[in-house]
């Protein structure tokens, strides 16, 4: 006992478990970890088993099947664009500066993402909509955003462009500015310095950034709805279909589910892919 | 503390536990155009029923029929047309035959109260521009404003051309009545097609539907199978179907189900 006093500074009892459980950790973590992987992974799954591949085919061609995922993949790329292009100046901001005040402008950029969706569509009505602060001179210019596709961007953007910039900032901040200093003293521009040394380093971030941005916008709803209204063919987004089509056609909002389970997949998959090898 | 991890997890059951056995409880299952009505109601059940706590789910007929086929745990349904009632006969919710009508209900057009659109009468609906929020077809009010809109095609009034005109200015398929006047409350919409009963004590203009293009919406109530607390059920069901209970529905802007509406 005296030696363990010692060493830890705190009296510590002598473990009483056989020495083979001691050792056995990882299968303990799997049994208690097993029935959140069961919660997670079976209602997915199930989906699977509801419809044929025959009926899952011909359910993807039908005209509004169709139309959802045109407008879904229209609006979540030009989402992720704007989310890029606006949010890297802005992450960069955050994650390598410091300034007063900066905890409130992160807690602002995260806000609209832990906002309820449903909030966020209110906000943004009471912002860009025919009556709002901002939408009222816009909409006495012409420009009518509100029940189009740009208001479908426009709600995905806002709750979904925190992801990427929160990733983003901080892979920026994780550039070890020594190596940025000694590409500066080379002569490098910051032209050069973003892309041969800021962009290359956090690539890891922003890849995975974009992608999380990219299903979150994919899978807005309560937003949309608000905000952008639900009118086939124009602002009906796959989420939306899936919800207002589900009673007359299970089989379509099973075609959609199974759709944007593989799309989010295929996108989670591919940032694992690209970041093999990466060094920490 | 080491104690303390067991102590949130023991209280952290606790409250998950049910209420207690003295309070009962009876879930209500009804379309979101009879919240007032139906919250109304249950104040006069509740107090001749002491101890009876009524809880209720609004939402659209369509969902609350979709929820009760996949499980949902309820006593009573209470959905805004036929056609809801029936899809939770077919999945085993509702017995078949135990559904009743409880009233009547007149569609309207409601405007935001400034008018953006400057709407004086039905026809103007049809002018391009116009943007138009109706409830999405599987959702009662929805199928009830397309329904209006086939039986105005037939009156030489308006014709068919103001159907396919109002058509092409919706704008928006929403989910449920409260939808549809939020969105006209806010001004986002110029009009809306909800049900007469909704109109009750709102800041909205109005626009007449005329009797002979007018649809007549029914309510249907049943309860559920294997509902938690049948006799409850049936207790509330008897109330809404008594004097009391249809008077109760008058004053929310319904038509009784003995009436058929001017």
């Amino acid at each position: 006992m005296a030696e363990n006093l010692h060493q830890t500074g705190r009296w510590q009892r002598p473990s009483r478990l056989p020495s083979r459980w001691r050792e056995s950790g990882p299968v303990w973590w799997a049994v208690f970890s097993m029935p959140v992987l069961l919660f997670l992974a079976i209602p997915v799954l199930l989906l699977f088993f509801e419809v044929r591949p025959a009926d899952l085919w011909m359910q993807l061609g039908s005209d509004q099947t169709r139309q959802a995922v045109v407008i879904s993949m229209k609006t979540s790329l030009i989402s992720l664009a704007i989310i890029l292009l606006l949010g890297t100046p802005l992450a960069y901001l955050t994650g390598r500066f410091q300034f007063r005040g900066r905890a409130v402008l992160e807690t602002l950029i995260d806000l609209p993402t832990v906002l309820p969706p449903s909030v966020a569509g209110l906000a943004l009505l009471l912002a860009f909509g025919r009556r709002g602060l901002l939408g009222a001179p816009l909409n006495d210019l012409g420009l009518q955003i509100a029940f189009t596709q740009a208001a479908v961007v426009g709600a995905q953007v806002f709750v979904a462009g925190s992801l990427y910039i929160r990733s983003a900032a901080i892979g920026f901040a994780l550039i070890d500015p020594e190596i940025l200093e000694a590409s500066q003293l080379d002569g490098a521009s910051t032209l050069q310095q973003l892309r041969h040394v800021v962009l290359p380093l956090s690539r890891y971030a922003l890849l995975s950034g974009a992608v999380m941005s990219w299903s979150r916008a994919l899978g807005e709803f309560g937003a949309t709805i608000l905000f952008a209204g639900n009118l086939p063919g124009r602002t009906q987004t796959m989420p939306l279909a899936i919800y207002l089509g589900f009673e007359s056609s299970l089989e379509s909002a099973v075609a959609l589910s199974i759709l944007l389970v593989l799309l989010s997949s295929l996108a989670l998959l591919g940032v694992r892919w690209l970041s093999r090898g990466r060094m920490d | 503390m080491r104690w303390s991890p067991a102590l949130l997890l023991l209280l952290a059951l606790a409250a998950c536990a049910g209420s207690s056995p003295d309070s009962r409880e009876v879930t209500v299952f009804a379309a979101a155009s009879l919240r007032e009505p139906f919250t109304a109601l249950a104040e006069t059940f509740e107090a001749q029923h002491p101890g009876v706590r009524v809880t209720f789910n609004f939402a659209g007929s369509q969902a609350l029929a979709q929820q009760l086929n996949a499980g949902a745990a309820a006593d009573v349904f209470a959905s805004a047309d036929a056609r809801q009632m029936d899809w939770a006969v077919e999945g085993g919710s509702v017995a078949d035959g135990s559904a009743a009508v409880i009233a009547h209900n007149r569609l309207v057009v409601i405007l935001p109260p400034e008018n953006p659109a400057g709407i004086q009468r039905l026809a103007d609906l049809a002018r391009p521009g116009v943007r138009v929020v109706v409830g999405a077809e599987d959702v009662p009010a929805g199928a009830y404003a397309r329904q209006w809109l086939d039986q105005a095609a037939q009156d030489p009034a308006h014709g068919e051309a103001f159907r396919d005109q109002v058509l092409a200015n919706v704008v928006s398929l929403e989910e449920s009545v409260a939808a549809i006047r939020t969105k006209v409350l806010l001004g986002e919409a110029d009009a809306g097609v909800v049900y007469a009963s909704d109109t009750a004590g709102q800041d909205l203009l109005t626009i007449e539907i005329p009797a002979g293009q007018n649809v007549q919406a029914s309510y249907y109530i049943a309860p559920v199978l294997a509902g938690p607390q049948p006799d409850l059920a049936r207790a509330f069901i008897d109330f809404v179907l008594s004097a009391e209970g249809q008077r109760i529905l008058a004053e929310s802007g319904l038509i009784p189900a003995g009436e058929t509406g001017e």
